[in-house]
């Protein structure tokens, strides 16, 4: 009883703060199932030969969404055949945003010729254990599942050419050459993800 | 046809649109810590940016009502388009009375910290500050009605 009371007491705290939500570097990412734009379900599991994920926090209706589209969609070109996979999940409350809906996602992973699931979050569960908060947020995994690296894709939204630092393609790299990643968390401006009402 | 364009050309320049100011993390910081008695409220938002449109007028009514607070309305615009014209036009086209900044600022991840450690970046985001004590209120995501001043009445009351 004595320990039901202090763990209702914990979790009230612990939603009253917000920004301690989710996983820190080192934390193993549980797996999840969520719905492919094809409509079948997905896992981090089913992949059973990955060396790691690139699993990116995305929308299709955020600028900053479109700004790094193709280069999220150049990122599965490159790492999925050397084992890291992009696993895109759309979070966002499709009636905040209508946007975001499932069948609008299908049209664009359709458009785009996504080559990655794009999955929808649609309990908001998954992106809420992952701690993300805005869109793109990127979260490159190892096998095990252990969070590498979380963050931006790069340090410039406006202009990839003049990007100077590639945050998830250096984390990618360190792990691909069995090395420590040296910049795990980095910030940046973007999209707050749209939350459902409480 | 030409003298619809010759209208835009004239609502596009600065006979029409309010200036905005564009300022560095430095100014912003100086603007934060010498705020004197006043209550500071800071919203950090962007053109682009839906929820953050939805709430401006909750920042409007406070400038206009609570002559103890000072609402500074910090546009983010500049990380994806440096140009300051689509700011000017949006500040003219809500005719905001709220003084405007725009953050010319690249590579965030230098200074979203700096602003608030709470912060991930992601937009709307308020802070609110009491120079005096230097309590501070941050908020990540769109306002509710009636939040704006609770946060105030917290920083004051701390």
């Amino acid at each position: 009883m004595k320990t039901t009371f202090l763990i209702m007491l914990f979790a009230l705290l612990w939603a009253g703060s917000p920004a301690k939500e989710g996983y820190e570097i080192g934390d193993t990412a549980a797996d999840f199932k969520l719905k492919n734009v094809d409509g079948k379900m997905v896992s981090l599991a089913d992949f059973k030969d990955a060396k790691g994920f690139i699993v990116v926090f995305d929308c299709n209706t955020c600028p900053y969404s479109k700004a790094y589209n193709e280069r999220i969609i150049a990122l599965n070109k490159k790492y999925a055949s050397l084992g890291f996979p992009v696993i895109a999940i759309n979070p966002n409350d499709p009636a905040q945003s209508r946007g975001d809906s499932f069948d609008e996602m299908v049209k664009v992973a359709k458009k785009k010729g996504y080559d990655f699931p794009y999955l929808v979050d649609e309990s908001q569960s998954v992106a809420k254990s992952f701690g993300a908060t805005n869109t793109p947020h990127a979260f490159v995994l190892t096998k095990e599942l252990k969070v590498a690296y979380i963050g931006a894709i790069d340090d410039n939204a406006r202009k990839p050419q003049e990007a100077t630092k590639h945050y998830v393609e250096d984390a990618v790299n360190a792990l691909l050459a069995g090395k420590p990643v040296t910049t795990t968390k980095v910030k940046a401006i973007g999209c707050g993800i749209k939350w459902k009402n409480a | 046809m030409r003298p619809l364009i010759f209208f835009f050309l004239l609502c596009s320049s600065s006979v029409f649109s309010q200036s905005v100011e564009s300022v560095k993390l430095v100014d912003l910081q100086k603007i934060i810590h010498g705020a004197g008695d006043r209550v500071l409220v800071i919203n950090f938002w962007a053109t682009w940016c839906a929820p953050c449109i939805k709430e401006i007028p909750y920042f409007e009514k406070l400038n206009t009502d609570d002559k103890n607070a000072e609402v500074i309305l910090v546009s983010m615009d500049h990380d994806l388009d440096p140009n300051t014209d689509k700011v000017n036009r949006f500040v003219t086209r809500k005719k905001i009375k709220s003084r405007v900044l725009v953050l010319t600022e690249s590579d965030p991840n230098s200074w979203i910290d700096k602003i608030d450690k709470r912060w991930s970046g992601a937009l709307p985001a308020t802070l609110v500050v009491n120079s005096k004590t230097g309590k501070r209120e941050f908020i990540q995501g769109e306002l509710g009605e009636g939040e704006l001043e609770k946060l105030i009445a917290k920083v004051k009351n701390q």
